[in-house]
């Protein structure tokens, strides 16, 4: 019988006490790996890993806003910009793609964000590496939509359903007449496109109440373009024409005739730059930046500001609170084994006299401390992830969060080591104890 | 030669401090496989004896050779790992280990020989003490004589060559007193091992050809003498 053995056999003999102290060590241990999947999570979630796209544009004001209602869809727009920007961001040379997006509504069911794009959004990686998976059909008539995995299992639709939308966030009540009909489903991706209906962008233009009268986008335009004349005579003349046929149509009410651009608006444009060149991203977001009323923002890094100073903050003190945990568990396990020693003074030197060295009954000791630290921490990082195994569908179905159960981290890697250094810590009193037994007075007692 | 005990000399310390002299012989040997026993009256250093011979305890002086070898001179590590491999001891009180069933407390007495457990052997013994049908049963579900067996074959799972037996029947019942004590010679002959039986029995040591009584050759005034020279 080697050591461990023998050290399992008086842990067993102290079943309560032992299951109760490695129990602890356990549920600290399942704490910290519970911490560090979600954290890493989110963490994972706000990576450039995480968006297939390199800059997001929009309207002047926060970027974290831009991100948040552009990319995570959880925030209301800020602004729109023209629709002739979208014409002129593609003629960039940077510039390998520009998908338009135009979004502010929700679906009356579920509540879920609408948003207004073309094909190209389907047709580019939503993730680095990752295309959308499309069952059904396109988009052939104007009031088609594709909705997001979980819209079509929280709403329980699917290709052929109908729904309509409200105007502007859900609060307004304000439900638009036009019915849409889903064509396709999207699989699930596990990024905000679960929890989204999208529309062909024309519909969503054709929807009424979204085209703005003409003196608002005239006094927009002028704005806008208050350093451009060029574009701004351009944009004025077709908005002249339009006036003309609005005003030949008259009362009719008709709004399915199509508009110039210069009457049309985008919320957000996703953009995209030669990989080859990454430094495009950068000098074409300072370029807006000087220029007019838009910005191009990086996708991440204002997510990115938030999650690595709050969220690392709460990050840190809940590994050290798990941490607080496990410590004061191997404090009850110094407890429990050095209280068991008087009781087992007899027993050691029974050890001793069959021949086991000072050494030995050292070791004994530390290997009771060493199985109940590590034992306890193994299970708790078993169940630990154990439990993310078994909450992640759930996590990702409530948070669009992608969570790696098996994902190890840093701290991870320090944890067995600490927890055998904890049980030396904790064991080697009690082991001194058995060391020194006196074998000759222990036996005639 | 199996033992061979000289000038040994051995006082404890009393609680006040002074010396309290316990045992003072100047020499005892025992042949190889010899069998004797050892008479002392209560208090008269029996155990103190027998715990030096094993190297549990150091004398102040003198020699303890074991199988040719000086225990007292040993160093601690060594001295353990000597008694593991060459001694077996017998309790008066079993000294069985509880969470441990009747094979495992023989399988213990192997562990720290350094030569690897046996277990057919160890099931070996203790089928030889009659317990083949309770190897797995802990030392609480056996009979008191039942777990006296299973401390013999535990002391001779190393196939010693010496064992110590210190009163192995003072709490067992009398029917299987003799019993034991006769497993205890007979064990102790086939395996050619010499028997140091501790007994403070006329009618226990009569059976024995070498009966020696401690007080005749234990002079405990000797650790003074040669304090004063
Ligand atoms: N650790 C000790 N410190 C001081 N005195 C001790 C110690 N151990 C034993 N003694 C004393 O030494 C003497 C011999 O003790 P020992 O146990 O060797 O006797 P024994 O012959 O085995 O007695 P018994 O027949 O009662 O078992 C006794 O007087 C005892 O009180
Ligand atoms: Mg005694």
């Amino acid at each position: 019988m080697n050591l461990l053995t023998i050290a399992w056999k008086s842990i067993r003999q102290r079943t309560l006490a032992s299951f109760l102290t490695a129990l602890s060590i356990g549920l600290g241990v399942m704490l910290m790996v519970l911490v560090l999947v979600i954290f890493g999570a989110v963490n994972s979630a706000f990576t450039q890993r995480s968006v297939g796209y390199d800059l997001i544009v929009g309207p002047k004001g926060s970027d974290l806003q831009l991100v948040l209602s552009a990319v995570y869809r959880i925030q209301p727009p800020i602004e729109n910009l023209p629709y002739m920007y979208l014409e002129q961001l593609k003629k960039d040379r940077r510039i390998i793609s520009a998908v338009p997006l135009a979004f502010g509504d929700v679906t009356e069911a579920g509540s879920f964000p609408i948003v207004g794009t073309t094909t190209e959004y389907f047709e580019n990686e939503y993730m680095p590496g990752q295309r959308f998976k499309i069952r059904g059909e396109r988009i052939s008539a104007l009031f088609d939509g594709i909705i997001g995995a979980e819209v079509a299992r929280q709403n329980g639709w699917d290709v052929g359903s109908t729904f309509s939308i409200v105007h502007g966030g859900a609060e307004s009540g304000d439900v638009h007449d036009e019915k849409f009909t889903v064509v396709a489903v999207l699989a699930p991706t596990g990024t905000a496109n679960d929890r989204t209906v999208f529309l062909n962008l024309e519909g969503f233009y054709a929807i009424a109440g979204h085209e703005k009268p003409v003196d608002e986008i005239e006094k927009r335009l002028k704005d806008f373009y208050a350093a451009d004349p060029e574009r701004l005579a351009d944009a004025m003349q077709q908005l002249e024409g339009y006036k003309q046929t609005e005003k030949a149509a008259g009362d009719a009410h008709d709004h399915t005739h199509a508009s110039p651009d210069a009457m049309k608006e985008v919320t957000a444009i996703l953009v995209r730059t030669r990989p080859e060149t990454p430094f495009d991203a950068i000098s074409l977001s300072a370029e807006l930046q000087k220029g007019f009323q838009a910005m191009a923002v990086n996708p991440v890094r204002p997510i990115q500001r938030l999650v690595t100073g709050l969220l690392g903050n709460i990050q840190k003190a809940l590994v050290v609170l798990t941490g607080i945990i496990i410590l004061v568990s191997g404090v009850g396990i110094f407890v429990s084994i050095y209280n068991s020693m008087s009781d087992r003074r007899r027993e050691i030197a029974i050890m001793r006299a069959l021949g086991a060295g000072r050494m030995h009954v050292f070791g004994i000791v530390l290997a009771e401390s060493t199985l109940l630290c590590v034992g306890g921490g193994v299970v708790g990082w078993l169940v630990g992830h154990g439990l993310a195994i078994g909450a992640s569908p759930w996590v990702i179905r409530q948070t669009g969060l992608l969570i790696n159960p098996w994902a190890l981290n840093s701290w991870e890697a320090i944890l067995f080591p600490v927890l055998v250094g904890l049980a030396a810590l904790v064991g080697f009193l009690p082991a001194m104890t058995a060391y020194r037994t006196n074998v000759a007075d222990a036996l005639s007692s | 030669m199996s033992l061979l005990l000289e000038r040994i000399r051995k006082s404890y310390r009393e609680p006040g401090g002074r010396k309290l002299p316990v045992l003072g012989i100047e020499r005892f040997e025992m042949a190889q496989g010899e069998q004797v026993a050892l008479l002392g009256s209560s208090g008269g250093g029996k155990t103190t004896l027998l715990n030096i011979i094993s190297g549990i305890l150091t004398p102040d002086s003198g020699r303890v050779i074991v199988d040719g070898r000086d225990i007292a001179a040993m160093q601690e590590v060594v001295r353990d790992r000597f008694r593991a491999t060459k001694i077996g001891i017998v309790f008066q009180t079993f000294n069985l280990l509880p969470a441990f069933s009747a094979l495992e407390n023989v399988l213990l007495g192997m562990s720290f020989s350094g030569k690897g457990v046996d277990k057919a052997f160890a099931k070996q013994l203790l089928e030889r003490v009659g317990l083949g049908h309770r190897l797995n049963h802990s030392p609480q579900k056996l009979s008191v004589g039942e777990q006296q067996r299973v401390a013999v074959a535990r002391s001779l799972a190393n196939k010693p060559v010496l064992l110590l037996a210190d009163e192995p029947t003072a709490n067992v019942d009398p029917a299987n007193q003799q019993l034991i004590l006769d497993l205890i010679r007979d064990t102790c002959r086939d395996h050619n091992v010499s028997l140091l039986m501790v007994t403070h029995s006329m009618e226990v040591a009569s059976a024995y050809q070498r009966v020696e009584k401690l007080q005749e050759f234990n002079r405990p005034e000797l650790c003074l003498q040669e304090q004063t020279v």
